[in-house]
């Protein structure tokens, strides 16, 4: 079985971007299943049930890291997927914070982002979009050509090995190039073992705990105090 | 890359039988333009274009460049000029120029200037390059895109969706990127601008139904429908102007259509 990873930051299109790779892989006759992250309520486990009547697994992290909770719950999801006799199982990420990733190494790892977040956006949200094997850009059709290949040579130049594909959420113009590289994704037998390509922020201080006061007296654990200084020039 | 030309091995129609257009060749400088009903299937024909189809998309169709399969994450081949007529990036004209042409590893000092010697030549009101993309009215931004993809862009093909009349000479603007090499592929429902291409494809139920060869006959329609269309052009400038109209105006038009009867 293929075990994809898809991560993003919000509204970046995860999930439409899903849809139609689905819709392309289930006409080649593949079996696919969807487990979906997410932090609080989410409508996506519908939103897959509905359009694709494919099986379809939600977990929602509540209180906890949703990355931290993806990763732990990575195996159960794997599992689901076999036993629903799967030859894709797709794991969405809830993708809220920039500083991980989600990426196995030995399983295929996407990353959606969006023309329109901006041409910095991808110097911006670090492993999520250079530990993926393929960059997928969305929302096209709102910048200029222009645009759009000066926000594709960034991508590559924060990840130069990446498979970029250009894919309109609204239309589905560019999954026919999404599908051709998930087949061309590495099966395996079992998760278990196996690595992280990145790791995950350490989360235990006081708030990871249930803390709401502000105030140094409130803090405990693993801080990390900023070191105020103005900003002279450039890019830090 | 240098690419002489793309063709395109037909499929099936959206009911599985053959199209009627086995086969379509687009050559460097060619200016083709894409028509048909709405549902006719002129998205799937640029989609089947734009990701080298190899028999794997619905249409069945293959695309083959020079001849040959081509790897579609070796290259991209299009570059598509949409309706879409605004910029979201927060940068004056000259910086956007240089920032794409250095993306694009090309030298940057003369492209500025020629970009933007192009685009005003397309434009009806002058742009520079200290102006803000964001400042810029729908006909100049329409027009520094175009002459960026012309010149910029390394895309062989262009896809032009419906290109709008925006303050800009559009047929001029098709010239230049063909003159630069360019395959230029336009969807529209402009009859001037069909007849502004050597050659024309329709669509029907998903398929190439029709490919149809300008002859000069249909040239000499051509005169016409741009004659109408200037005239059109004058009194939208008029009207936008506060002009009213008046005897004087409908006088010329009754002339004008008499002139026309005689010809």
């Amino acid at each position: 079985m293929k075990f994809i990873t898809v991560a993003g930051p919000p509204s970046s299109g995860k999930t439409l971007v899903i849809i139609h790779l689905i819709r392309l892989l289930k006409d080649d006759y593949l079996k696919v299943v969807v487990g979906k992250i997410d932090c609080h309520e989410t409508a996506d486990g519908t939103l897959f049930k509905e359009r694709l009547r494919i099986p379809v697994v939600v977990g929602r992290s509540d209180y906890v890291c949703p990355d931290h909770y993806g990763v732990v719950n990575a195996e159960e999801i794997f599992k689901f997927g076999e036993s629903h006799d799967a030859d894709i199982t797709i794991v969405e990420t809830a993708g809220l914070c920039h500083r991980c990733a989600p990426a196995i190494i030995g399983c295929m790892a996407i990353a959606v982002v969006d023309n329109v977040s901006g041409i910095d956006t991808p110097r911006k949200i670090g492993p999520m979009l250079t530990t993926a094997d393929v960059v997928v850009i969305t929302k096209g059709d709102m910048v200029s050509q222009a645009e759009r290949e000066v926000f594709r040579s960034n991508v590559l130049e924060v990840n130069p090995d990446a498979k970029t594909v250009e894919l309109n959420g609204l239309t589905g113009m560019g999954s026919l190039n999404l599908k051709r590289v998930v087949l061309d994704a590495p099966d395996i037998d079992t998760l278990t073992g196996m690595e992280l390509r990145h790791d995950m922020p350490a989360a235990v201080c006081s708030y990871c705990e249930g803390e709401t006061k502000i105030g140094s007296d409130y803090q405990m654990g693993n801080i990390i105090k900023m070191d105020v200084k103005e900003v002279e020039n450039g890019y830090q | 890359m240098d690419i002489n030309e793309i063709k395109i091995v037909s499929g099936t129609d959206k009911n599985g039988n053959s199209e009627s257009v086995e086969e379509l060749t687009i050559r460097k400088g060619d200016i083709l333009v894409l028509a048909g009903p709405t549902g006719s299937g002129k998205s799937l024909l640029l989609s089947d274009i734009e990701q080298l189809a190899n028999g794997d998309s619905p249409s069945g169709r293959r695309v083959l460049v020079d001849n040959k399969v081509m790897d579609p994450f070796s290259m991209r081949i299009t570059a598509c000029l949409s309706q879409n007529m605004h910029f979201v990036m927060d940068l004056d004209v000259g910086s956007f120029i240089g920032l794409h042409a250095k993306s694009r590893k090309i030298e940057t000092n003369n492209t500025v200037e020629k970009v933007l010697k192009q685009a005003n030549d397309l434009a009806g009101e002058p742009l520079s390059a200290d102006m803000h993309l964001a400042s810029l009215s729908g006909g100049q931004s329409r027009a520094l895109m175009i002459s960026d993809a012309a010149l910029i862009s390394n895309a062989p093909v262009v896809l032009i969706d419906e290109i709008e009349n925006a303050g800009i000479n559009k047929t001029m603007g098709i010239q230049l990127l063909s003159t630069e090499g360019k395959m230029v592929l336009i969807a529209t429902h402009d009859p001037t601008l069909m007849l502004t291409a050597q050659k024309r494809i329709i669509m029907k139920n998903g398929a190439m139904f029709r490919l149809i060869q300008s002859d000069d006959v249909e040239r000499k329609h051509l005169k016409y429908f741009l004659e109408i269309d200037r005239v059109l052009e004058g009194f939208r400038h008029s009207l936008r102007h506060g002009n009213r109209l008046d005897e004087e105006t409908l006088k010329r038009l009754v002339e004008l259509e008499g002139a026309n009867h005689e010809q």
